[in-house]
């Protein structure tokens, strides 16, 4: 009786009243299919026959979804989902806007190819220690951070990628892996542990966790100071995870140490998380403080782009080359953050994609290249072109690629973000981005050269591609990753129109809270009828 | 009551910044803790404090009474313990693993993965 005696309560008042469109269901498949299939293959764990085939269907499916998830939200706009049907902002909501979308998109496809290559890679010995249930969580995780919409979220998406890849990490554990990891593990643990302590100071000033209504409530607030110091503590923590100059010590250590599939996989997405953060926290919610922060921006930018081609000339591992390489990249990125421009943002929203199929691509093929050479040592290593005459053409097209050369994809985001830094009178800035692709095209030139050109080494014999293990598997792989360069190097245009459209979703952050408090009013009109 | 919580978190920050300045992983495995317990006790002193009145809705309102402790943070602060000892069980043995490895603590010696004097790459063929 106790019921009828409280006044009628209007569900409405805190629910999303309408199911979900069968669509939007998309936005959180990859997270399901990729915990699911992590599970079976924890259980299968010592099936190391069947465990691979378990693996891969997991990867296909969430290509599968974050393929659907990228044309919804291309043809319908951005994809909002609510938990647990608590209107925003109390239930944690997923949003999938063009950008999260696309790099969704780009994970699934980085994921499925190493997953493919890490076939022939990965011993038995690691399948039974879990590599596959690791892979399959970090990229759920890396996915989630993509399409969250929730600050705490992004903290907890953090820590699951960040145990994923440090299972990956130590898989073998030899004394360089333990090494490598070790600093790796404490560095992003201290990254993250930065951004927590900004996600509490957001807490206590905003009193809300959803991005849209921190973007809200941080656009009409008077008060720079408080603000500017969580906008910068961002930073710091992201520039960390991004390996930005001066916080990238941590990469160089330890990406050369693992299996060349999971090097692949944290050149392509690891970083780019940090750069997705940075992108959304200074854009989307704080604009006006990205203003203030544009010069340090500018200056961490030119500085990491230049210093990490430096540091890749220096190198004789090819591993290590393009670890330095990751952050002449990443310097990259954050020039468009500077920027601020549509020209720029876009720019930056093109290299990001480019940079993870191209970076992937390029730790697969030295992975390749290092079992037919049988050494990572460019002193050493040689005569593949006689071996692996097509090994070259697809070396020789990621070493254009990553040097921003025509005819391929780096070419287009490179123009762009020059052109930007042109219109506003960076002209320092337009020159660090040249600068660095010079530098890196020598860097990664003389890797081609020594590898592939020079004759064999007199101690050493280098192996036709039908001898090593791993190529079977790694060169459709690498076909693959280096046709998507070629056609967005070929033909940008679909491709310049999306990061157009990212960049216009990013400049306008009105557009991403009204998709978030969307399903207000149509509760509203459920409560009315 | 937040101010004395502030002085505290200061400390902790102060504690662990100064441990992780150390050359040897065993002080900068504890400089982590402290800082995550540090991050733990600022979301906590953010969503105010106060003890009067429980978080527990009357029987017949559908809103806490006024001046209730915020249980949100208590919620963070959980989940936060939690991830942060996950880490910190992983690190552990992490370190006694590469301890038992590598027969040294000390960061200066550990360069397995970048070792030093390398030869520079080579100029021509």
């Amino acid at each position: 009786m106790a019921a009828a005696e409280r006044p009628a309560i209007d569900p409405a008042d805190a629910f999303v009243m309408e199911a979900p469109a069968l669509a939007d269901w998309l936005i959180v498949m990859p997270l399901v299919i990729g915990f699911i299939f992590a599970a079976l293959c924890l259980m299968t764990r010592k099936d190391t026959r069947r465990q691979p085939a378990i693996a891969i269907t997991g990867l296909v499916l969430i290509l599968l979804c974050v393929v659907g998830l990228f044309v919804h939200v291309l043809v319908n706009g951005t994809v909002v989902m609510a938990m647990g049907r608590w209107l925003p902002p109390f239930g944690i909501a997923f949003v999938a806007d063009m950008l999260g979308a696309t790099l969704a998109l780009i994970s699934g496809i980085v994921g499925l190819a190493t997953g493919i290559y890490a076939l022939r890679e990965a011993d038995n010995t690691e399948r039974r220690y879990g590599f596959y249930p690791f892979l399959l969580m970090m990229l759920s995780g890396v996915i989630c951070a993509f399409l969250t919409g929730d600050i705490f979220n992004l903290y907890v998406w953090f820590e699951v990628l960040l145990l994923g890849s440090f299972g990956l990490l130590i898989l073998g554990s030899r004394r360089d892996q333990l090494d490598g990891a070790t600093k790796y593990a404490f560095l992003n643990l201290v990254a993250t542990t930065l951004f927590l302590i900004a996600v509490a100071y957001v807490y206590g000033l905003f009193g809300t966790l959803n991005m849209a209504d921190i973007a809200r409530k941080a656009a009409v607030m008077d008060e720079v100071g408080p603000r500017l110091t969580i906008a910068a503590l961002f930073f710091f923590a992201f520039a960390m995870k991004a390996a930005a100059f001066p916080l990238n010590f941590w990469l160089p250590a330890s990406y050369h140490t693992p299996r060349l599939a999971v090097g692949a996989i944290f050149a392509g997405l690891l970083t780019k998380v940090g750069v997705y953060a940075l992108l959304r926290i200074l854009l989307t919610i704080f604009p006006a403080d990205r203003d203030d922060l544009a010069v340090a921006i500018a200056v961490v930018a030119a500085a990491s782009m230049l210093l990490g081609a430096i540091g890749a000339l220096a190198q004789t591992d090819m591993r290590r080359v393009l670890g330095y390489l990751v952050i002449s990249g990443i310097g990259i990125m954050l020039a468009g953050l500077a920027l601020g421009s549509a020209t720029g943002l876009s720019g930056t929203a093109f290299y990001t994609a480019h940079s993870m199929v191209v970076m992937t691509a390029l730790y697969l093929l030295v992975g390749i290249v290092g079992a037919a050479a049988g050494t990572f040592d460019l002193h050493r290593a040689g005569g593949l072109y006689a071996t692996a005459p097509w090994l070259a053409v697809v070396a020789l097209v990621l070493a254009f690629s990553v040097s921003g050369l025509p005819p391929f994809s780096g070419l287009w985001p490179k123009i762009f973000l020059v052109k930007a830094s042109i219109d506003v009178g960076a002209w320092w800035l337009a020159a660090a981005i040249l600068v660095s692709g010079f530098l890196t095209t020598i860097a990664i030139v003389r890797l081609f050269a020594f590898a592939f050109w020079r004759p064999a080494h007199p101690d050493m014999r280098s192996l036709s591609l039908a001898e090593v293990p791993v190529a079977r598997l790694g060169l459709p792989v690498l076909a693959g990753l280096c046709g998507l360069t070629v056609i967005a190097g070929l033909y940008p245009e679909p491709f310049i129109q999306v990061s157009d459209r990212i960049a216009f979703e990013l400049m306008n952050p009105a557009g991403y809270i009204d998709a978030v408090y969307a399903p207000m009013p149509a509760a509203a009109e459920g409560a009315v009828q | 009551m937040e101010t004395a919580v502030a002085v505290l978190t200061g400390l902790y920050f102060a504690v662990s910044i100064y441990l992780m300045l150390s050359r040897h992983i065993i002080r900068i495995l504890l400089g982590t803790v402290t800082l995550s317990t540090g991050a733990n006790l600022t979301i906590f002193a953010m969503g105010r404090i106060t003890r009067e009145v429980p978080p527990i809705i009357p029987s017949g309102l559908y809103l806490p009474a006024e001046g209730a402790a915020n249980a949100l943070p208590q919620a963070l602060v959980l989940t936060a313990i939690v991830i942060a000892f996950s880490l910190f069980a992983f690190l552990l043995v992490l370190v006694m693993r590469s301890y038992q490895e590598l027969g040294t603590d000390d960061t200066y010696a550990m360069r397995d993965a970048e070792p030093e004097g390398e030869p520079l790459p080579p100029l021509g063929y």
